[in-house]
C-alpha cells in the first residue's frame, strides 16, 4: 500500500508542502540548538570537547536531514497520507487542554473525568451531560485506588477532600 | 558463584509471598493493558510504570517483569481474535492467528500462542541467565570509545536499517537525540535547552515522553481515522484445548522461534518483528502442509509467537549486561531502573547481583504464570475487547495522563504530554516510526557522556573512535547497517526492509 503510490506522485514532480514544513521544523530545532549552546563553545578546556560538541554535531545534522527532506519532497518520496478528520482529534485535544487547566482548580476526579467526557465525545460519545459524570465517578474510585490505597499523590480537590 | 547458584538465590528472593503477589499483580495488569485494542508492550509499559513508583526497588522490577510478559501475551490474543496487532511483532500472529480464529479454531490458536511463549519465555530467560555473566566480564574490557560504537550501532539498526524509509528513521532518532540534550550537562552542570524553565533542568521525562508518544499519539491517530466500521472479535468456539494433532505440529515450530528469535533479540540490532518473520518463512519451507499457510496454519502461530517472546527475553540480554536498549520497551524499562537510580550494565551484576537475579528469576515465575493465567482466564480478557471504543480510548487516556500526574503533578509535565502526543500524531500520519525518538532520547546522553570521556582521553582527537579494533569493527557494521539499506532502495529492492519494518516496540 505504501509502496505503490510513488508513481503517481513522482510524475507530479510537485513540492509536497508538508514535507517542506518538516524540513523547516527541522532546521528551527537546529538553529535553536545551535544558538542556545553558543555561550557554552569556550568551555571545551584543552581538548576542545565541551558541552558544545554533541549539541553542534546534532544540529549540522538535523540541517542535513531538513535538506534531505527538501529533496524527498520534491522527488515524490514522500508516503502519501490518508484522509484525516480533524473534529474528533479537536475533541480529544480539548479534553486534555480542559484537564490541564482544572487539575489545579478542581483536582484531579473533575478534571480527569471532564478530559474523559470530551474524548469519548471525539470517538462518537456525544452525551457528555451523562459521560462526564460517569467519568468523574470513574475517576474517583482511581484517586481512592491510587492516592488512598497505593499513597500516590494526586491533586485534590472538593472532591477528593471528602474522602480525607 | 555460579551462573545456577545465583539463579536459584534470585528464585529465592522472587518466591517470597510479596514478590509473587507482585508479580501477580505484574502480569494480570499487563495482561489487561496489553489485551487492549492498538496497545503494544511499549505502551502498556510505560502506562504501568507509575504503577510500581512506590515499590522498593526488587519488588517494583518483579511487578515490572510481569507486566512487560503480561503486555506480550495480551498482544498475541488480541491479534488473534481482533486482527489488530498493537505492535509490528504480532502482524505474524494476527495473519494466521486470525484465519485460525474464523475457522473456529480460536482456542488452539490460542494455546499454541500461549504454550508457545512459554516454551519459548523459559528457554530464552534461561540462556538469557547463562549468557549474561559472559557478556558482562566481555563488558568490563569495554571503555568509553567501544560503549560509543556500540550505542552508534544500537542508533543504526533501531532507526535506519529497518523500515520505509531511511531518512524518516533517522529523523525520528535525531529528534529523540535533540531532546536529550534539554538540561543540565551531566558533565559540566551547564544548561543546555533548558530557557529558564526550571521544569526542563533536569530533561524530559522518558516516561511522560513515552506516554505522549506511544499512547496520545496512537489515540489522537485513531480519532482521526473517524467512525469505522468496528472490528469483529472471533468468538472462541469449541475447545481451548489443543489436539494431539496440534501439539504434534507445533512443538518443532516452538523449539524453532526460540532459536531463532534469542540471538536477534540478545543483538544490539532492535526488533522482535526480525525473527517473526524469519520464523514465519522456515515454518512455511518447513511445513507438510504448505498450502494451509496463509489459511490458518497452527506452525504460523507457533513458531512466530515463541520467536517474539525469546526475542523479546534476548533483549534484556543487552539490556541488563550493557545498559544498552534496543527497543522502545527496552528504553522504558531503563528509565524505570533509573529513577531508583540503578544503572544496569556491568557493574549492577557486581554491586546488586540479588537485584539482577531476582529480575531474571521473577521473569521465569511471570512466564510460568501467565500459562497458567492465560487459557483459563481468556474469556474474561475477551470481554475488554468488546469495551465500546469511546469509552476505551478515553479510560486510555486517564490512565496515560495518571501516570504522567502521578509522577509530577505539575501543569507543564501536562502540556509535554499534549505537545509531544500531537508530535506523535504528526509523526504517525507521515509515516515516522515512534520507537528511534524514545531510544534516541535514553541513550543520547549516555552517548554523548562516552563520546566526551574518549575524545577527553584522546585530546580532541577522532581518529581514537576507530583505533581500537572493538569499536572500529562496532563502527563499521553500524556504517554498513546505514549504507546498505540505502543502497537496496536505490535499487528498487525496499520490500523486504519495509516488510521488516522496525516497530513500534
Amino acid at each position: 500500500m505504501r509502496l505503490d503510490h510513488n508513481e503517481q506522485t513522482r510524475s507530479q514532480r510537485r513540492p509536497d508542502w508538508a514535507a517542506l514544513a518538516i524540513a523547516a521544523v527541522l532546521a528551527i530545532m537546529a538553529a535553536i540548538i545551535f544558538f542556545d549552546v553558543a555561550r557554552l563553545r569556550d568551555m571545551g578546556g584543552y581538548s576542545q570537547v565541551g558541552p558544545a560538541t554533541v549539541p553542534d554535531w546534532i544540529a549540522i545534522v538535523l540541517i542535513g536531514l531538513a535538506i534531505w527532506t527538501v529533496v524527498a519532497s520534491f522527488k515524490g518520496d514522500f508516503p502519501q497520507r490518508e484522509r484525516q478528520e480533524i473534529k474528533p482529534v479537536a475533541w480529544v485535544v480539548a479534553g486534555l487542554l480542559a484537564q490541564m487547566v482544572l487539575i489545579r482548580l478542581v483536582g484531579f476526579s473533575i478534571a480527569t473525568g471532564v478530559l474523559f467526557g470530551l474524548a469519548a465525545a471525539g470517538f462518537g460519545a456525544r452525551r457528555i451531560w451523562i459521560s462526564i459524570p460517569v467519568g468523574i465517578i470513574l475517576c474517583f474510585a482511581i484517586y481512592w485506588l491510587f492516592a488512598v490505597v497505593l499513597q500516590l499523590s494526586l491533586p485534590a480537590g472538593p472532591l477528593e477532600n471528602l474522602i480525607h | 558463584m555460579s551462573t545456577f547458584d545465583f539463579l536459584m538465590q534470585g528464585l529465592v528472593s522472587a518466591m517470597e509471598p510479596i514478590n509473587l503477589l507482585y508479580a501477580l499483580i505484574g502480569v494480570t495488569l499487563g495482561t489487561m493493558v496489553g489485551v487492549l485494542p492498538g496497545i503494544g508492550p511499549a505502551t502498556t509499559v510505560a502506562l504501568l510504570l507509575p504503577v510500581t513508583y512506590q515499590l522498593d526497588p526488587t519488588g517494583s522490577l518483579i511487578m515490572f517483569a510481569g507486566i512487560y510478559y503480561g503486555g506480550m501475551y495480551g498482544g498475541s490474543t488480541t491479534s488473534i481474535l481482533l486482527n489488530t496487532p498493537g505492535e509490528s511483532a504480532s502482524i505474524i500472529t494476527a495473519l494466521e492467528g486470525n484465519k485460525m480464529a474464523r475457522a473456529g479454531r480460536g482456542g488452539p490458536a490460542l494455546a499454541t500462542s500461549a504454550i508457545g511463549s512459554f516454551v519459548a519465555g523459559l528457554i530464552a530467560t534461561l540462556a538469557l541467565a547463562f549468557v549474561a555473566p559472559y557478556i558482562v566480564k566481555l563488558a568490563l574490557v569495554f571503555g568509553p570509545r567501544e560503549y560509543f560504537a556500540l550505542m552508534v550501532l544500537a542508533f543504526v539498526t533501531v532507526s535506519s536499517a529497518f523500515g520505509n524509509s531511511a531518512l524518516r528513521g533517522l529523523t525520528s532518532l535525531f529528534i529523540g537525540l535533540a531532546l536529550s540534550l534539554v538540561g543540565i550537562d551531566q558533565l559540566t552542570g551547564q544548561n543546555r535547552l533548558s530557557f529558564g524553565v526550571p521544569d526542563l533542568l533536569d530533561g524530559i521525562e522518558v516516561t511522560t515522553m513515552a506516554v505522549a508518544m506511544f499512547a496520545i499519539g496512537e489515540t489522537l491517530f485513531i480519532a482521526a481515522q473517524g467512525a469505522q466500521a468496528p472490528d469483529k472479535v472471533e468468538a472462541i468456539r469449541g475447545s481451548v484445548w489443543m489436539t494431539a494433532k496440534d501439539w504434534a505440529r507445533s512443538w518443532k515450530p516452538w523449539l524453532r522461534g526460540t532459536v531463532i528469535g534469542f540471538p536477534i533479540g540478545a543483538m544490539p540490532a532492535g526488533g522482535a518483528e526480525i525473527g517473526t518473520f524469519l520464523s514465519y518463512a522456515a515454518e512455511k519451507r518447513l511445513s507438510n502442509h504448505p498450502e494451509e499457510f496463509g489459511n490458518g496454519a497452527i506452525e504460523g502461530v507457533a513458531g512466530p509467537e515463541a520467536a517474539n517472546n525469546a526475542s523479546a527475553a534476548g533483549t534484556l540480554v543487552p539490556l541488563l549486561t550493557l545498559g544498552l536498549p534496543t527497543s522502545a520497551t527496552a528504553a522504558i524499562m531503563l528509565a524505570g531502573f533509573q529513577q531508583y537510580g540503578l544503572q544496569p550494565g556491568p557493574l549492577l551484576f557486581a554491586t546488586n547481583p540479588q537485584l539482577v537475579w531476582g529480575l531474571i528469576a521473577s521473569l521465569l515465575i511471570a512466564n510460568l504464570m501467565l500459562l497458567v493465567l492465560n487459557l483459563p482466564l481468556v474469556g474474561l480478557w475477551v470481554r475488554l475487547l468488546t469495551i465500546p471504543k469511546p469509552w476505551l480510548y478515553s479510560g486510555i487516556l486517564v490512565f496515560a495522563t495518571l501516570g504522567t500526574i502521578g509522577a509530577n503533578p505539575s501543569v507543564f509535565e501536562l502540556g509535554m504530554l499534549l505537545v509531544f502526543g500531537l508530535v506523535a500524531y504528526v509523526m504517525r500520519v507521515f509515516d515516522y516510526p515512534i520507537a528511534p525518538v524514545i531510544v534516541g532520547l535514553i541513550l543520547g546522553p549516555l552517548a554523548e557522556q562516552q563520546l566526551r570521556r574518549a575524545l577527553s582521553i584522546s585530546q580532541g582527537d577522532v581518529t581514537t573512535l576507530v583505533q581500537s579494533p572493538i569499536a572500529a569493527v562496532l563502527l563499521g557494521l553500524a556504517a554498513i547497517a546505514l549504507i546498505l539499506p540505502l543502497v537496496l532502495r536505490l535499487r528498487g529492492r525496499g520490500n523486504v526492509l519495509t516488510q521488516m519494518a522496525a516497530s513500534e516496540d
